[in-house]
């Protein structure tokens, strides 16, 4: 443990502000049409570790294996237990996300059964945020977006890609078969909250709290 | 006005529907179903513009894409007006407001026609070259002239209201073509269960089965497309595109479709709808179904209104109830064009004769016409059109086509229209957009797709194969190729049967004799969008322009819009006789993207206002706006510039910025600085090797500020990194410098030194940090954290870790601004209450937010760097004074080492960061200002540097300024002179580029 | 816009994902400190630049972030093979010495 420095970093209570915080999503919610295409929610606040590490090595696979549950998915693989998920960012990378305020015990918990290896695990958790899409025209506004291929024959349930998305890079998850979520960087997390609204336009966007 | 060429029957058009449209301020009548040409056609409009260079009036000559005339400026309001339109692809809407794009100052009384009247002579090929070019300063003069009576339309002024936006596509098979082919093709991909997506640049998909005589299974051809359509319309995997042209095929098929969603509905979309969409297609493989171009035949006065191509009769006759004249004269070169006379006589209207080309002709089509008494001039051609705004007698006469003779005198016949059909060009215009070059069939007399790299496969008329039922099986044929590459199981299908007629072959007639020559023969248009004629080309070969890209150059053959989809076989075989060569021989003119014009905003799609480049926000950006910050654009950040008061300018807000931070204690958000969390056993030795200086003896707690150069040792990026424990830093970054080191690292780390066990992610987005700066900052940060401020317990270059305002932060005591400083990092999610707190707890301190510009006088006052300003890719630590912060004794050559021991970097008199301080007190160097030794030497002087950095400091009471100057180290005191652009100097002395506390007392107190 | 099959993600993908990193191939000497000038000047500024058959360094920049190599046809922009750092390419211009006849002879004129 003393060779990495890890400490807790989200207060157990403080006022807290999301990547979306500022476009008062709570106050848009129901508002929407019934009918909309889109339905969007921030999934916020939750905890994000990015791991990287020696994939091939069952050391290491095993360790994260024992602590999440879940197995280190191969490239592109997205594994997902309860509100837990593990996905495949690169060869040696992957990301965590676990519920808001368990991420430093799970750090702690990874830490001490990669003892002595070569790896590394940061909390990222304040500089992302998971935006969700639902609904029968997502596929549509992610055509829109990206110039990656989102047919399902493509891009089925439980694939995660990096990939360019309007002007800049995001993570595109496919959690469900008209369930969508973006893994979107803070600083543009506004930036494509303004794509978002103003692609869907015509199909109609609904946000959900 | 009535629609005086509307047939009482017939058509696609919908009766029920008139539509009121207006044309040059005169409003007009068509019917739904109609296009804008169709209804100009039945309305009797024989005049749509002029033409570009000699300015002759011009009537519609085609029925799709390769209109050359009428180009039209559609839209009744500056925001809605759209140049470029061809007539002949708009769908007439209710209330359509369309005009001509040339004439001045009407189309029909056109002053500037004097020139096309008193002879081409005046306006020859390579007129621009020759005339307006010299004297030069005339130019000027010309060009205002040349714009108004030449160019395709204007541009609109305002905003466009509509909103475009891009779809990505993916797709096994591309079907380029709803004709016959292109439909075939998409049944049997369909059917195979590809994914298909079908494009057509038309209204209605069908392509020529719209207008066909032809019978499918005994029924009218538009029966079976219908049928055929709604077949893929209940396909999942199949997108159908009407109205959608693909104007580019570009590298590893990836092609870009132009789809005109509600051009057809009116001049703006209707609420909520995009206009267009530019599709971007990836498809695995394409099934070109292009089609074919009719060529027209190059006669004298071939461009005067009512000379039109042979199918575009048929098409306006039977697709849109229209019949552009009363009185036919056909001239053809082949047996198809046959039906265009049969289409005629059926609309009860008045065949004068054919002239057909071949000495004997006898197809099925022929023997039909031949049947219903009309006259067939047999070896023959129309040599000459006669009228001024209309066509009112055609001149036929024999002709020796091989020989390029007249051979009769001419029989003027009484008409007012002249249709003509030279054969057929296949548009191979998407097949050679990647440099796959056509080749000549002499068989067929055209070219055809040559080989390609792409993935595709040709079908139809675009391939050379024109009977209807060998286009149905070429194009089912292809779609069973197409989607059996892609991994699909083939398909079989029964194809309609069609009524086979003989049809005997066509004759070459690239431009029709003349009893003059061509050069005193009234004009032969070829190319009528460009006012290219036959003598044009002719001359052109015999003043040396050999090669088909220099002919097409320098007459303009196949330019702009039109992208030779009319003239280019014509000119180019026109320009092969000339020359005495064979076509193959001469070979063809490249086709490039796009085929067809495409509109800004298709290409810009939702990449314009708001979302014209992403705007990235700190997590403190709305307290921010709430302080009334202007803000500056750091790379893709919004970075407050300054907080002003009411009342202040920008001098004055940063003014008393600067003089809070020296008195008492500011508050910056340094959020946006890069930030990179490095862990790994070897992670000291990889900092070792990419920073100048020596990080082997850092303690865990330390901090220490590092410079990268490239290695040509040059400085690219620098900033402050933390030991955090033995196997973990935290490095920050240049705000702009951040992904580009991120990458720096990597690069370095997976290709040069992959042994190297270290792991980087970029913490950028995770934390925001807030700078607290100034004397009073210890007591500040003291009322708001448990972390123990002490002098000694927390000394200069170090870090904590503790609660700020009740959150964990990670507090690192550096220095940007030379006062005493702490940089509070907290999760990004928390630093909005984290400020709130400090700027509660602060009010006593006189708290003072302040941006970028007073950090930046307050670091230049200390003669801190800012890479990118001070450094420009040409400065290394040495020239920036800095050789502290090189380990010149580290024992691995690390990056930049080498290269700053290159000769160059090691000589005297390189330019040297120093500051200056102007003699007048007040006057502020402009940044970017050269500078020179002697002023009064003779211009140019010679410069010995240049200004980086330059400001008003309020707490010195004068100006300053940090700059590169030659040898500038050892000219201490000297005078530097600023030669400005209005013609007074600013003089300056050389000093030390630290201002303020050279000893650092105030940062480390 | 070129379509490149990325290694580690083991998927084509548009090239927008990625950036080129030049020439691929050129080791940083083991000890720049020992290079002569020219040694060094022709490892810092000098790059091929064929017509035809060039091995390439590209990063998956939007996606996996890994660097890696492309062999490429500067004339038709035909890919031949990716491959990963430390792999060495199959398909080389002794290996592959049949021209690509067809945009040779598109080439203009």
């Amino acid at each position: 443990m003393s060779t990495v420095n890890v400490y807790k970093q989200r207060p157990d209570a403080a006022h807290a502000e999301s990547p979306l915080f500022h476009a008062g999503l709570h106050e848009l919610a129901g508002k929407g049409k019934s009918t909309a295409g889109v339905v969007l929610r921030e999934k916020k606040l939750l905890g994000h570790l990015t791991l990287r590490g020696d994939g091939h090595d069952a050391a290491f696979a095993g360790a994260v294996h024992k602590i999440t549950g879940l197995e280190l998915p191969g490239a592109l693989g997205l594994v997902v237990k309860g509100e837990t998920s593990l996905q495949w960012l690169g060869p040696d990378e992957w990301l965590l996300i676990v519920p808001g305020g368990t991420e430093f015990a799970i750090e702690q918990k990874l830490r001490e059964a990669l003892v002595g290896q070569h790896y590394q695990a940061v909390n990222v958790s304040g500089g992302q945020t998971i935006v969700e899409l639902s609904g029968p025209k997502v596929r549509e506004l992610l055509m829109k977006s990206t110039s990656y291929d989102v047919h399902p024959r493509n891009f089925p349930v439980g694939k995660a890609v990096g990939t360019v998305f309007a002007k800049s890079q995001l993570v595109i998850r496919h959690t469900g078969e008209d369930t969508w979520e973006l893994v979107v960087r803070r600083s543009f997390a506004d930036y494509i909250w303004l794509w978002l609204q103003d692609a869907s336009a015509e199909y109609g966007l609904a946000i959900e709290a | 006005m009535s629609q005086i060429n509307r047939l009482s029957r017939g058509g696609r058009i919908d009766r029920s529907q008139p539509l009121s449209f207006s044309f040059n301020g005169q409003t007009y009548q068509g019917y739904a179903g109609d296009t804008l040409a169709a209804a100009l056609l039945a309305n009797g409009v024989d005049v749509v513009g002029r033409s570009f260079k000699y300015s002759r009036p011009r009537g519609i000559v085609a029925a799709g894409c390769e209109e050359p005339n009428a180009v039209l400026q559609i839209g009744s309001t500056e925001a809605a007006t759209i140049p470029n339109v061809r007539a002949t692809q708009q769908a007439l809407y209710a209330g359509l407001t369309a005009s001509s794009v040339n004439g001045w100052p009407s189309v029909n009384t056109d002053l500037m026609g004097i020139l096309g009247k008193v002879g081409g002579g005046m306006m020859p090929p390579g007129f621009y070259y020759k005339t307006f070019m010299y004297p030069q300063n005339l130019w000027l003069t010309y060009e205002k002239y040349i714009r108004k009576a030449a160019g395709l339309g204007r541009a609109p002024k305002e905003n466009d209201p509509d909103s475009y936006d891009y779809m990505n596509q993916h797709c096994d098979v591309l079907v380029v073509g709803g004709g016959a082919a292109g439909l075939a093709a998409a049944l049997a991909a369909g059917r195979s269960g590809a994914r298909v997506i079908l494009a057509d640049e038309q209204e209605e998909f069908g392509g020529h089965l719209l207008d066909s005589r032809e019978t499918l299974d005994g029924k009218p051809a538009s029966e079976w497309v219908a049928k055929v359509l709604a077949e893929l319309a209940g396909m999942a995997e199949v997108t159908l595109l009407p109205r959608a042209t693909v104007h580019g095929y570009h590298d590893h098929n990836f092609l870009t479709i132009h789809e005109r969603r509600t051009d057809h509905l009116g001049e703006t979309a209707p609420l909520g709808q995009v206009r267009q969409r530019l599709h971007r297609v990836r498809a695995t493989r394409v099934v070109l179904a292009t089609g074919a171009h009719e060529r027209p035949l190059v006669y004298s006065n071939n461009d005067v209104p009512g000379n039109m191509l042979a199918g575009a009769v048929s098409t306006y006759v039977r697709r849109y109830g229209v019949a552009p004249g009363k009185r036919l004269v056909l001239s053809t070169t082949n047996d198809y064009a046959y039906r265009v006379a049969l289409d005629w006589l059926e609309a009860g209207l008045q065949v004068v004769a054919i002239a057909d080309a071949r000495p004997n002709p006898k197809g099925a089509w022929v023997e039909e016409a031949r049947a219903k008494g009309v006259r067939i001039m047999t070896g023959s051609a129309v040599i000459e059109a006669r009228g001024s705004k209309r066509v009112s007698a055609a001149c036929v006469a024999r002709i020796d086509a091989k020989a390029h003779k007249v051979t009769s005198s001419g029989d003027w016949l009484d008409c007012d229209l002249v249709a003509s059909s030279g054969g057929y060009s296949p548009v191979v215009h998407l097949a050679s957009h990647l440099g796959g070059r056509p080749v000549w069939r002499e068989d067929i007399l055209a070219f055809v797709p040559g080989e390609g790299f792409q993935q595709r496969v040709c079908a139809g008329a675009v391939n050379g194969v024109f009977a209807l039922g060998d286009v149905l099986t070429d194009g089912f044929e292809a779609g069973v190729k197409a989607a059996t590459e892609t991994g699909f199981k083939p398909v079989s299908g029964e194809l309609p049967k069609v009524f086979g007629r003989h049809e005997e072959p066509s004759i070459a007639l690239f431009q029709v004799p003349h009893d003059k020559s061509t050069a005193r023969a009234p004009k032969q248009f070829v190319d009528q969008q460009n006012d290219v004629t036959a003598a044009g080309i002719e001359l052109a070969t015999r003043e040396g322009f050999e090669s088909v890209e220099h002919v097409k150059r320098y007459t303009a053959l196949g330019f702009g819009t039109d992208q030779g989809k009319l003239g280019n076989i014509n000119g180019l075989a026109i320009a092969a006789r000339s020359m005495g060569i064979s076509i193959t021989q001469m070979g063809t003119t490249m086709f490039r993207p796009n085929y067809t014009p495409v509109s800004f905003g298709a290409v810009a799609g939702r990449n314009c206002g708001a979302l014209f480049d992403p705007v990235r926000y700190t997590a403190l950006h709305s307290w921010h706006l709430k302080n009334g910050a202007e803000f500056e654009d750091v790379g893709q950040w919004k970075r407050p510039w300054y907080f002003p008061k009411r009342g202040e300018d920008m001098h004055a807000a940063v003014g008393r910025e600067c003089k809070a931070v020296r008195d008492s204690v500011g508050i910056l958000d340094a959020s946006t600085l890069g930030k990179i969390d490095i862990q790994g056993p070897d992670a000291r030795e990889f900092l070792n090797r990419v920073y100048t200086n020596a990080w082997t003896k850092l303690d865990v707690g330390k901090a220490r500020y590092g410079l990268m150069c490239k290695e040509d040792g040059m400085v690219f990026d620098d900033g402050v990194t933390a030991c955090l424990a033995d196997n973990h830093f935290v490095m920050t970054t240049t705000t702009g410098g951040a992904a580009r080191v991120m990458q720096w690292l990597e690069i370095y780390q997976q290709t040069e030194w992959p042994e190297l066990k270290v792991y980087f992610t970029s913490v950028t987005d995770h934390w925001a940090t807030m700078t607290l700066s100034g004397p009073n900052s210890r007591k500040l940060l003291a009322e708001v954290t448990d972390i123990d401020l002490g002098k000694d317990a927390f000394p200069f270059m170090t870090w904590k870790e503790g609660l700020v305002g009740g959150v964990p932060a990670r507090v690192f005591r550096i220095s940007f601004t030379g006062e005493l400083s702490y940089e509070v990092n907290v999760q990004a999610d928390y630093a909005m209450g984290v400020l709130e707190k400090i700027v509660a707890a602060g009010k006593k301190y006189n708290l003072t937010p302040y941006g970028t510009e007073t950090m930046h006088v307050l670091r230049a006052e200390k003669g801190f760097i800012i890479v990118g300003q001070e450094t420009d890719g040409s400065v290394t630590p040495d020239d920036l004074n800095m050789g502290w912060c090189v380990g010149r004794t580290k024992p691995f050559s690390w990056i930049g080492w080498r290269g700053m021991n290159r000769q160059d970097c090691m000589r005297e008199n390189r330019k040297q960061l120093v500051g200056l301080k102007p003699v007048n007190p007040d006057k502020v160097l402009p940044e970017g200002a050269q500078l020179v030794f002697d002023p009064k030497q003779p211009v140019p002087m010679s410069m010995v540097g240049h200004v980086t950095s330059s400001y008003f400091s309020t707490s010195m009471g004068y100006s300053f300024a940090l700059a590169l100057v030659k040898g500038g180290l050892k000219r201490m005191g000297e005078r530097v002179f600023a030669p400005l652009a209005d013609g007074t100097l600013i003089e300056a002395e050389i000093v030390s580029s630290v201002f303020l506390d050279p000893k650092g007392d105030r940062q480390n107190i | 816009m070129l379509n490149i099959f990325c290694p580690h993600c083991g998927e084509q993908r548009s090239e927008e994902e990625f950036h080129t990193a030049g020439q691929a191939h050129i080791p940083r000497p083991l000890d720049p400190s020992t290079c002569t000038d020219e040694e060094w000047g022709e490892y810092l500024f000098f790059r091929d630049n064929p017509r035809g058959l060039h091995h390439e360094l590209w990063i998956h920049a939007a996606g996996c972030r890994q660097y890696f190599n492309v062999t490429r046809d500067t004339l038709s922009y035909e890919i031949f093979e990716t491959y990963k750092i430390g792999e060495k390419p199959s398909v080389t211009a002794k290996a592959k010495s049949a021209p690509l006849t067809s945009r040779t002879a598109g080439a203009k004129a």
